[in-house]
């Protein structure tokens, strides 16, 4: 086995360490800066929709103020958004580089990402839905955590799939700038040493796990379509 | 019931402000089913949501027996117990109150999609305080009340109109309210899921006395079950009164507008604009209104063997209100004009309200 690995891709099998570190890394940084995200996009997302006008807790100043943050960071491309963010980055974690430099510029790049995501999911709760709850004289948490997030689950996992999905982009670009992680690995030692198997298999291994991600994002959004996923059933006896 | 006074409800800046519901005062007797009727975008929808306050009225008061007033002017609402005191600001607590002695039903349902009839059913008695075997037992009692006990672990994907409205009733019902408002209910249900809506509804009605508060567009719901009915046209109540008065003598243009449409007796209109041939012999078009007092004579052909006439029945209905009769004909009365006039006015005598439509 170890010989046949090391007949197709002998550059990878050399560097085997470095490259199992650059996976730990880059799932270090796509769990911490996923974790942040999803954090800070469900609140900014639940806001939009509930500061919203003609929401239930209709606040302009809440509104246009998330609206106009996320727009603009929306609008910065990520690389830019990496260099720009260093001061900011040191001032948080006390460094610019490695995985921790990297969880910031990675929250700030997929946050408003997410928060757009998560708005949408919320705006396809039927309004009738939203009235009736009130009609049933259930309060602003009620009608957000029990009708908003409960009716828009499968639109959120969809959500989650997608920003998943671009945050490990994120990362390897944030590779680019020192982050380390599989990105700066291809780079570094594939691109730069001129080991084209340690690119494919960096390849490989982002697209496996892409896969894997958009599969389960699939089937757990299929599940709970008009449905719970795990559900009670009750007794009529 | 509920009484409401001088209600004001308009969207929108100033300028170009919709004026929704404009003047409207209503009074509801307890185990009414009152039926408030008009065309799409009559401001009926509006109305009943300013009830629940789900509209905030621009100005008015809506007094609710057991719950108390609440007073709207300027945009701002205060409220006073039923026992009196002194009025003040209206607070979400209130709503609560209020909203819990009201449920309300919908022409879409609005059931929750990824919960199951229980647990929608539960939503209203959850976070009350009950404990989990009483939101079952009461889930259990609501669903036996519209017969949809084994649909309970059934998602609403999984049923039909008719069975969805009897979930959305039933969740409606879950904290005893005394009133039920229904929002075009049965707009959306086949002619017989909205047969058994409607018997439901009555039945709860009697059953559990009920005030019902239903809006509709379609005359034949309110025929089926209302015991009054007001009729909107432009934000305003043109008219109201019992079910019977209005259909046997509508009084505004609407109401007669509804009230032929739903007889059938307004395709006379048609053939009419149409210059349909069974018109074209010479005769009076005359429209002729039994009441209760006078459905059961034998008055057509009587009369038409009196004076010698010719009585021609283009259009009939016959429908039963509350328990009485109400009949309709469009005649054409031929023969010479003394004996024309001479059979009306023997007509008008016997307590039948006879219009002239056309004198050809």
């Amino acid at each position: 086995m170890a010989e046949w690995l090391a007949s197709i891709m002998p550059n990878v099998v050399d560097y085997s360490e470095k490259f199992w570190s650059s996976c730990l890394a880059t799932g270090q940084m796509f769990l911490i800066a996923g974790g942040f995200t999803l954090m800070f996009g469900s609140v900014f997302g639940v806001l939009l929709t509930a500061a919203r006008p003609g929401g239930i807790m209709e606040n302009r100043w809440v509104y246009t103020l998330v609206n106009t943050v996320t727009n603009i960071f929306r609008s910065i491309p990520f690389v830019i958004l990496l260099i720009f963010l260093i001061p900011l980055t040191r001032a948080i974690v006390g460094t610019a580089i490695g995985v921790k430099g990297a969880i910031v510029p990675l929250v700030f790049g997929a946050v408003p990402f997410f928060t757009r995501q998560v708005e949408a999911a919320l705006a396809n709760v039927s309004p009738g839905k939203i009235e009736a709850a009130s009609a049933m004289g259930s309060g602003k948490a009620g009608i957000i955590l029990r009708v908003y997030l409960h009716e828009a689950v499968p639109d959120l996992i969809r959500a989650v799939t997608i920003t998943a999905i671009s945050l490990i982009g994120l990362t390897t670009m944030a590779g680019a700038v020192g982050a380390g992680g599989i990105g700066s690995f291809a780079i570094n030692y594939g691109q730069n040493l001129h080991h084209q198997d340690i690119v494919n298999v960096c390849v490989l291994v982002l697209l496996v796990f892409v896969s894997v991600l958009q599969g389960l994002g699939n089937m757990l959004a299929r599940r709970t379509t008009n449905h719970r996923l795990f559900q009670r059933k009750v007794e009529t006896k | 019931m509920i009484e409401i006074q001088g209600l004001y409800k308009s969207f929108g800046a100033a300028a170009g402000a919709v004026r929704a519901v404009e003047d409207v005062s209503l009074d509801i007797c307890e185990g009414d089913v009152f039926g408030i009727v008009g065309y799409s975008g009559a401001g009926k929808s509006t109305l009943v949501r300013c009830i629940n306050f789900l509209e905030r009225p621009d100005a008015g008061t809506i007094r609710v027996k057991g719950f108390g007033a609440i007073r709207c002017e300027k945009g701002r609402a205060f409220y006073r117990p039923d026992a009196g005191g002194s009025w003040q600001a209206l607070t979400e607590k209130h709503l609560k109150l209020l909203r819990q002695d009201m449920g309300m039903i919908f022409q879409h349902f609005n059931l929750l999609d990824r919960s199951t009839v229980f647990e929608n059913v539960a939503y209203p008695l959850r976070y009350r305080g009950m404990t989990r075997g009483e939101i079952r037992s009461r889930v259990l009692e609501l669903l036996d009340l519209v017969d949809l006990r084994e649909k309970i672990n059934a998602y609403p994907s999984e049923l039909s109109g008719g069975q969805k409205q009897r979930v959305a009733i039933a969740r409606a019902l879950a904290n005893n309210p005394r009133i039920l408002l229904s929002d075009e209910a049965t707009s959306a249900l086949d002619p017989d899921a909205t047969e058994s809506i409607l018997r439901l509804l009555k039945e709860l009605n009697r059953k559990l006395n009920l005030t019902i508060v239903l809006i509709t567009h379609e005359m034949a719901v309110v025929k089926a079950i209302c015991s009054k009915v007001a009729v909107m046209e432009q934000g305003r109540v043109v008219e109201q009164g019992s079910v019977y008065r209005v259909f046997s003598e509508p009084q505004a243009a609407i109401t007669r507008k509804f009230v032929d449409s739903s007889s059938g007796l307004g395709r006379i209109d048609k053939l009419i604009a149409e210059h349909a041939p069974v018109l074209s012999g010479s005769g009076t078009l005359i429209r002729l209104t039994y009441n209760k007092d006078c459905v059961g004579e034998a008055l057509i052909s009587e009369v038409s063997r009196r004076y010698g006439v010719n009585m021609n029945i283009l259009l009939g209905s016959l429908e039963l209100l509350q328990g009485s009769p109400l009949g309709g004909l469009i005649v054409l009365v031929e023969g010479d004009m003394e004996a024309r006039r001479s059979a009306i006015a023997c007509l008008c005598e016997h307590n039948v309200i006879v219009e002239v439509i056309e004198h050809g």
